[in-house]
């Protein structure tokens, strides 16, 4: 069944993006990402002697991979900017994930500063995929002004709480005009299936799959999930029920 | 004179250029970006670009992350 994830004009056939961070050695998140299937993947922007990890452009390439760079770390609408402007000109990719967070302890957005940095970027032409709050109000303003997509967080990156208000989601999903990711807070197989049942056009995470005790085998659970939580969103589940409705034939 | 580079402070020889703190930082042949004192340089201007005395540089690259 050809059912591809368009963002931005670009056609992908799997619909999880992984984040490379976490992960033991390149090995092992090379093992991960095939397993998962991934096409397009995150990557951070960091000084060159502080950096310690460099192999990385590398591999994406080899695996054929999309790199996505992100703008992690930054605090301020002007932060990110540079940030987006400097990978633009690391990586000769125009497209970037846009986090600006407000404080380490929560990493959740700081939806002003958010909001503008978007807008110039998307002014600058780039291709803008921003995490957000799981806030239907900030989704539709960030769609407004012309991002790609919008990512709202299940729950604060790095904690594996899932999805912690699955209404706020389906809202979204429910009038986004662009592709809906699920940006944050998966800890397992059955969060990425949930995001995709709610309506999201596709999950992004990192943590879940390069910090699971067998990475490569959460890779390839996190694949799994996101396709059959897509194929059950798109068959159409069954209305809950109180009262038992039995499926044989009464006697 | 004197530069910041990547938080350090550095002595640099007068008309030391872009390209010559990317090599003096170590930095790889792809996937690298410079900031002079806030502003992207393109690699195109790398050479002709001067670091002016005080002046803040940041060369970037590729991590693992997000």
């Amino acid at each position: 069944m050809d059912d591809p994830l368009i963002i931005a004009g670009r056609e992908f056939r799997s619909r999880l993006i992984t984040g490379t961070g976490g992960a033991a050695n390149l090995s092992v998140l090379e093992r991960a990402l095939v397993a998962s299937g991934t096409e397009l993947t995150t990557v951070a922007m960091r000084r060159v002697d502080a950096a310690g990890q460099t192999g990385v452009l590398e591999l994406l390439r080899r695996l054929g991979i999309e790199v996505l760079p992100n703008t992690a770390g930054c605090r301020t609408s002007a932060e990110a900017v540079l940030t987006a402007q400097l990978a633009r000109e690391a990586l000769e990719t125009n497209w970037v994930k846009l986090e600006v967070v407000h404080d380490e302890e929560t990493l959740l957005p700081d939806p002003v500063e958010l909001l503008d940095a978007a807008e110039r970027l998307v002014q600058d032409g780039f291709v803008v995929l921003p995490y957000t709050n799981d806030d239907p109000v900030l989704a539709r303003k960030l769609e407004d002004i012309g991002c790609a997509t919008v990512m709202p967080l299940g729950s604060p990156i790095g904690t594996g709480l899932g999805i912690r208000n699955p209404h706020n989601i389906e809202l979204i999903t429910s009038r986004a005009g662009v592709p809906v990711v699920l940006d944050a807070g998966i800890g397992t197989a059955s969060d990425a299936a949930l995001a995709m049942e709610l309506g999201c056009s596709a999950v992004l995470l990192a943590t879940a799959v390069t910090r699971a005790q067998d990475p490569e085998r959460m890779g390839a659970a996190m694949r799994c999930a996101v396709e059959g939580g897509r194929l059950a969103r798109l068959a159409g589940r069954i209305p809950q029920r109180f009262w038992a409705q039995a499926s044989s034939p009464g006697l | 004179m004197k530069a910041q580079v990547n938080g350090t402070s550095r002595d640099l020889a007068d008309g030391t250029s872009v390209a010559a703190v990317v090599s003096l930082v170590g930095a790889p042949d792809k996937g690298v970006a410079v900031a002079l004192d806030g502003a992207v340089v393109p690699r195109a201007l790398w050479d002709k670009t001067i670091v002016p005395d005080g002046g803040v540089v940041e060369v970037l690259t590729a991590v693992q992350g997000g």
